[in-house]
């Protein structure tokens, strides 16, 4: 092992109750002498590279582990695997370098921990980050003893790479020189081709998927997902990976969620490409190809689409939940989907239990456009808020560029030119086409045809009409009357708005120019955008408009280059901005902040705009892709049910005004993660014969220990009491803290104190008596 | 002990103007604000003076819920919101939100415009009052106030009938509205989850019916409507414009489509493209296949079915009409069924219950000669049937329903008093729990038994699992001990040491002494070694220590030996002990008294 990183947690941990984090995996157990003791613990399922060395004083009541410190290898990949013995056994180094920690708190023996800790009792809160795109998030969090994944984006930025796939032959396309090194050592022909001095790869395009290795996907039990964009790589996550757990979504998320994959597999599956490229991803020959393939990062986890059925399987376990709707899992965690305002049915999560709350936001807007506002403040007294999914074009403003894409759009027309705009299929698209609907008539653009080009264009369409629940209130309005919500009915009656599943069949008879066609992927890399770059990109009178946010134009547009056509860059993303966010925070006030480390720097194009960053006290914990967290959690109390019949049997005196105690004595049930008492039962009474001699032989059974005891004596007042009970001969002498009674007549002492009452006493049935004079005086605790 | 109170205003033994009242956590609730379809007079609306004699009901009520649209649920809602005066939340359905204000501008132009009475609700309060209404989604859990949730499940019944779960605390209330157990060709069918609440209010329409198939019944209806026809007669079904309905509709239009029949079929009043698109707009309230297909095909587009015009009812030839209300108590089918009643050839089919008083019910009760108003008679002479369309649970249904949720209290309503007598005996024999069935205005009250939640301590608990060993074991419930500390409205379990140290409170220590003679010819050493042998055999499973510094400790109980100053084979044993450990303390004192046995070395 080269290196190994030892993270402290000085503050986080010191003097806190600190439990084992994975119970399930062997927990190695090592006492240095009665009270310090050592913990070893690893995870070696779910988490081969991260260790925990506890190292403290033990307290047989408490629990108590003063110093706690993650041992984390830094070459995660160098010891994944899934073998502890392997890291204990074929990599001596990293063994040897645990030792040596281990022996620094000198150990003398190793074995395991008598007893295991229940799962529920379980105080760190891991997160582990298996995306590192800011806005397409893939998180799991450990809360209690529930794994559940926050959300499965799939990053698509790495399609950009690839050749464009067309629909019909592209001779442009197709004479593309290929690759070769400039010393000609490297000859890679058949996979990569040059277009503008860029190098694309010439194959079915490839996914950045999640991160499959940090953890064991099959030891997920809940998916939350957010939105229909934070899903596509729900395929990945749910199948052959023996994930056997639930996925939560709204309705509108998985409806559009499936039209979407529908679409994704369906542009793949037009236009196969049998031929797959696997020699560039070689370490030795990327390093030499020219950027940005050089720099791309886990080529070798890049896959290629889904299937349909592959869709089905994993969709089928989708369960579909409302928002506030309370769900609760496993009795530990309850999780509620909350509005979220970015889009059709898209929602933040709560994930709570009595005491701890953790929000996740992601892709949150608070902009009014159609979705049902955003809902925040069911986000308020969090203990972690994670914050994902910001802007993506902090400094474009919405409203701003669909007012450029409108002029644009009317400008090239005049001039006699198409307008292409390359989007998805549900979503933005509502947007532009009620501006569009408002815009069509005052700008004289009522005989212009508008097309919209998808294999989902139509159900998108019909869907987005029959979710009034999830709109807007003014959308909502129009639904009772009864009238579809949204204005694009109206333009496809009147014939404005025509939608195809794809430019084969009715497309190509009915199509005249100029027009102007929506239609995907914003990519440019597949789908029916591909045609019209190679129809269009001639022509300096066509203009393309790019409206979303999550492309890089100058990449998209690179393998078309050299270029005719206008391009406009309207990008068009409601996300919240960090000046919304700061906002958001300062009122929703949640004690930590998680973010993806591009939140916590400025953009490195715009490097001093410190506003476009999120700047908090205490300042937010950062993650990578990769990076494995330890959420901050106090935890002091847990839930726990009195039944009535040991409620009715408590007896509460009052201690203080308005505080009363009661003792309780009862019987502990655990059970699902839920807790009660229940009145202890009496034992059978003894048979009367025996019970004489049983009382004298058998020592006392403890069935309650005695309370504890308060208050004190006054003197004059247990003279008074004493005399009442025929006990008149008593000799008080004062002392240095109180006060001797010596009972004269029956030989005994009574040492009365501030805080202690001593009873001398050799008769057993006087001491009773006078034990429970004093018991009189004192709280019982 | 909590109490849940349940006093139904109407629907109480009876079918019509549902209205329930219940008191649970301190929180009252109406549930639904209907009118009866068979009273004209004051007893039409809910007696809302029961609540209160003077004013307003708005400090009376923290919320009400409309189940659905059918008028019996929601007929009375402006006149109790805006005449009797409510200002509070209300909550219903998207669905209902939508189509509840033009069902009621529609009794509302029957009842003023048409009969001219005075003294109603007018269009304006109709609007006013649903600017009251906050829409509910299905499983979104409502918080009416910090105390107080409602979540709304699906009820099948109509478009937008929703059942609705009422908690407070540990306490709740399941409403069923009315509901359906079996999904129907527009419907889906009612589903709640085990939510096991204190009472379950169901309907009982049809408690003593179990219905045959759903297939047999459409089977004869479409052999009814099909033989009609074929003999040249009009047919007249009396429905609500929505619900049943669109049902129907589904079920002719796919009939006629497939048996290529040409007479036509209609569908009376304005409201059927209207009703229609409330289909469309909120498909995702429809039954599975439905949703799955609206895209290539909406069922709620039909080809055969025509809007209806007054004039079409003298045309000669069969035909089939559809018209509203549904039983047959004012309006359009009331109009055509005077004008067809008198023509054997012809049929009425009614499709739903109908309510004691309307033409409806005395026509299907047999009745061949009608009194009309201005004294006329009506002589009945086409046929008469009655297919059970109508959307409610039947006994089995219901069944299946307390079955899910496993209430722990049952209480009947929305049903004849002699039918829910028989359910009621079903109900308790089956389940094993009491069954309800309060008249209006009688209260029925069952005691709940809530569990106390409380925090305890994280230390407290740990401490009682790790004596435990790691793994509950339901077998084996361990015994706690702790301190329970009431302020305001916390409630903490907390160890004692925890207790006294959060209230500030020092502890008082309380020991005891006591001297113990002793003979025992041996020195001093010898007894004590002795005594430390004795209790050893004598108390097992106790920590015993003999000490160096001459001590026997018994867990935490002193043992000083020390001679007579007279007698050194009498020995003066000196035990002490804290309160805490008093029980073994004052057994130690009685055992050492008796001496030691002798063969103890």
């Amino acid at each position: 092992m080269k290196s190994l990183e030892i993270l402290d947690f000085p503050n986080l941990f010191t003097k806190e109750v600190v439990e084992d984090p994975f119970t399930e995996g062997p927990v190695h157990f090592h006492e240095v002498s009665q009270t310090i003791k050592v913990l070893l613990v690893w995870d070696p399922v779910r988490l081969p590279c991260t260790f925990h060395l506890l190292t403290g004083i033990v307290q047989p009541e408490e629990g108590a582990l003063l110093e706690r410190q993650t041992v984390q290898a830094t070459q995660q990949k160098a010891i994944c695997s899934r073998d502890v013995s392997s890291l204990f056994g074929p990599i001596p180094a990293f063994h040897n370098t645990l030792w040596s920690i281990m022996k620094s708190v000198q150990p003398t023996a190793f074995g395991p921990l008598p007893g295991g800790i229940p799962r529920w009792l379980l105080q760190l809160l891991p997160m582990y980050c298996l995306s590192g795109h800011p806005t397409l998030p893939c998180n799991v969090l450990k809360f209690k003893s529930t794994t559940i994944m926050l959300d499965c984006g799939l990053d698509t930025t790495s399609v950009l790479n690839f050749l464009p796939l067309p629909l019909v032959h592209s001779p442009r396309l197709s004479k593309l020189p290929g690759w070769v090194s400039k010393d000609g050592t490297i000859n890679l022909e058949k996979e990569l081709k040059e277009c503008a001095g860029r190098v694309f790869v010439d194959a079915q395009p490839e996914f950045c998927l999640p991160e499959r290795e940090l953890l064991d996907l099959s030891t997920i039990d809940v998916i939350l997902i957010s939105n229909y964009h934070c899903m596509m790589a729900l395929p990945y996550i749910t199948e052959h990976t023996g994930f056997t757990g639930t996925v939560y979504a709204t309705e509108p998320t998985l409806q559009i969620g499936r039209l979407l994959m529908e679409e994704l597999v369906n542009f793949m599956e037009r236009v196969p490409k049998a031929q797959s490229a696997t020699s560039w991803k070689n370490k030795e020959i990327q390093r030499m190809l020219p950027g940005p393939l050089k720099d791309a990062v886990d080529v070798w986890m890049w896959k290629r689409c889904y299937s349909m059925q592959e869709v089905n399987s994993a969709l089928s376990k989708v369960q579909l939940v409302g928002y506030s709707q309370k769900v609760e899992l496993f009795g530990a965690v309850q999780v509620s989907p909350l509005s979220s305002g970015y889009s059709l049915g898209s929602s933040n999560w709560i994930i709570q239990s009595h005491h701890e709350k953790v929000s996740y936001v992601s892709g949150s807007s608070l902009l009014t456009t159609h979705p049902q506002p955003m809902d925040q403040s069911s986000l308020k007294n969090s203990d972690v808020l994670i914050l994902t999914g910001l802007t993506q074009m902090p400094t474009a403003n919405p409203d701003g560029m669909l007012g450029e894409f409108c002029s644009n759009l009317a400008m090239t027309i005049r001039a006699g030119g198409n307008v292409l705009v390359p989007c998805y299929s549900s979503g933005v698209i509502y947007d532009l086409l009620e501006c569009l609907y408002q815009f069509i008539e005052s700008a004289n653009l009522g005989t212009t045809p508008f097309y919209f080009i998808s294999p989902i264009a139509n159900s998108s369409l019909e869907f987005s009409q029959i979710f009034a629940e999830w709109l807007c209130h003014n959308k909502q309005t129009k639904v009772y009357l009864p009238e579809p919500p949204f204005p694009h009915a109206e333009l496809i009656q009147t014939n404005k708005l025509k939608h195809y599943p794809s430019i084969h069949g009715d497309f190509s008879s009915e199509f005249r120019q100029p027009c102007v066609v929506f239609t995907g992927h914003p990519s440019l890399r597949f789908g029916d955008v591909v045609h019209f770059m190679e129809l269009w990109g001639k022509s300096s009178l066509n203009t393309i408009i790019f409206t979303e946010p999550d492309f890089s134009y100058l990449d998209a547009l690179a393998p078309y280059q050299p270029l005719a056509m206008k391009c406009v860059y309207c990008p068009i993303d409601t996300r919240l901005n960090f000046h919304q966010v700061s906002k958001l925070l300062k009122e929703v006030q949640p004690l930590h902040v998680v973010c993806p480390e591009q939140y916590t720097q400025p953009p490195l194009t715009q490097s001093h705009r410190s506003d476009l960053m999120l700047e908090l006290q205490p300042p937010p914990m950062p993650y990578r892709r990769c990076s494995v967290l330890n959420l901050p959690f106090r935890r002091r109390y847990e839930r726990i049910y009195i039944l009535p019949e040991l409620a009715n049997s408590l007896v509460p005196s009052e201690i203080k005004p308005g505080v009363s105690v009661a003792t309780v004595s009862a019987l502990l049930h655990s059970k699902d993660n839920k807790h009660t008492l229940q009145s202890v039962p009496k034992p059978p009474p003894m048979p009367p014969s025996k019970k004489r001699k049983r009382v004298i032989e058998e020592p006392p059974v403890a069935l309650a220990p005695k309370p504890m005891l308060s208050g004190a004596v006054a003197l004059e007042a247990f003279l008074a009491t004493l005399q009442k009970h025929g006990i008149t001969e008593v000799k008080v002498e004062e002392t240095a803290d109180g006060h001797i009674l010596h009972l004269q007549a029956e030989d005994t002492l009574i040492q009365l104190e501030e805080d202690g009452t001593h009873i001398v006493c050799d008769s057993e049935p006087l001491r009773t008596t006078l034990r429970d004079l004093v018991l009189r005086f004192l709280q019982k605790l | 002990m909590p109490e849940i109170k349940v006093t139904p205003l109407g629907a109480g033994q009876d079918v019509g103007r549902s209205c329930i009242l219940v008191s649970i956590g301190g929180k009252n609730i109406m549930l639904d604000c209907g009118m009866h379809m068979g009273y004209n007079d004051d007893r039409r609306f809910p007696d809302f003076s029961y609540i209160t004699q003077n004013g307003r009901l708005t400090d009376f009520l923290d919320c009400l819920i409309i189940s659905h649209f059918h008028l019996d649920h929601c007929g009375a809602l402006p006149y109790m919101s805006e005449m009797v005066g409510y200002d509070g939340p209300i909550y219903m359905t998207h669905p209902t939100k939508a189509i509840c204000p033009i069902l009621l501008e529609d009794f509302r132009k029957i009842t003023v415009d048409k009969k001219g009475e005075t003294n109603f609700f007018t269009s304006q309060m109709i609007k006013d009052c649903m600017k009251k209404v906050i829409p509910l989604n299905l499983h979104q859990t409502v918080q009416v106030d910090d105390e107080l949730e409602i979540k709304a499940y699906y009820a099948g019944h109509v478009l937008g009938a929703a059942m609705v779960h009422i908690k407070v605390g540990s306490e709740s209330v399941v409403y069923t509205g009315d509901y359906n157990m079996t999904p129907d060709r527009h419907l889906g069918a009612a589903w709640i989850d085990k939510c096991r609440p204190d009472i379950l209010i169901s309907e009982s329409t049809y408690a003593t019916t179990i219905r045959d198939s759903k297939r047999c019944r459409e089977r004869d209806f479409l052999k009814k409507v099909h033989e009609s026809i074929e003999r040249g007669g009009k047919v007249l079904i009396p429905v609500f414009a929505l619900g049943r309905a669109q049902e129907l509709c589904i079920l002719l239009e796919t009939f006629w489509e497939r048996m290529n029949l040409k007479a036509p079929i209609y569908f009376s009043t304005g409201l059927t493209e209207k009703a229609n698109h409330y289909y469309k707009l909120f498909i995702t309230w429809t039954n599975q296949k439905i949703r799955k297909t609206f895209v290539q095909r909406n069922m709620f587009e039909f080809k055969h079915i025509k809007a209806f015009d007054r004039s079409y009812a003298d045309n000669p030839g069969p035909m089939v009409v559809f018209a509203t209300p549904g039983m047959l108590h004012a309006g359009q089918s009331l109009q055509i069924f005077k004008k067809w009643a008198g023509n054997e050839k012809n049929m009425v089919i009614m499709p739903g219950y109908c309510v004691q008083g309307t033409i409806g019910h005395k026509i299907l009760n047999g009745q061949r000669k009608l009194e009309m108003e201005g004294r006329a008679t009506l002589d009945v002479k086409l046929q008469v049937e009655y297919m059970s369309f109508s959307a409610h649970a039947d006994a089995k249904g219901i069944m299946q329903l307390i079955r899910m949720a496993e209430p722990r209290n049952m209480l009947l309503v929305h049903g004849e008093a002699v039918k829910m007598e028989f359910l009621k005996g079903k109900i308790e024999q089956e389940f094993s729990i009491d069954c309800y069935m309060p008249a209006n205005g009688e209260t029925t009250t069952v005691t709940t038994n809530p569990s106390v939640p409380v925090d305890i301590s994280l230390n407290l608990l740990k401490r009682e699992m790790a004596l435990g060993g790691p793994l509950p074991d339901p077998k084996k419930p361990r015994t706690m001990h702790g301190t329970l500390i009431m302020k305001e409205n916390s409630l903490k379990l907390v160890s004692s040491e925890q207790a006294l140290k959060e209230l500030g409170l020092n502890e008082h220590q309380l020991r005891f002494t006591c001297h113990v003679q002793l003979q025992d010819p041996h020195s001093d050493a010898d007894t004590l070694h002795r005594i430390y042998t004795h209790l050893k055999s004598v108390l097992k499973g106790y920590t015993i220590q003999h000490l160096p510094d001459g001590t026997v400790i018994v867990e935490s109980i002193v043992i000083k030996v020390s001679s007579s100053a007279e007698d050194s084979n009498t020995k003066v044993l000196l035990l002490s002990w804290s309160y805490q450990d008093e029980d073994l303390g004052s057994f130690l004192s009685s055992l050492l008294k008796k001496g030691l046995p002798s063969g103890i070395c």
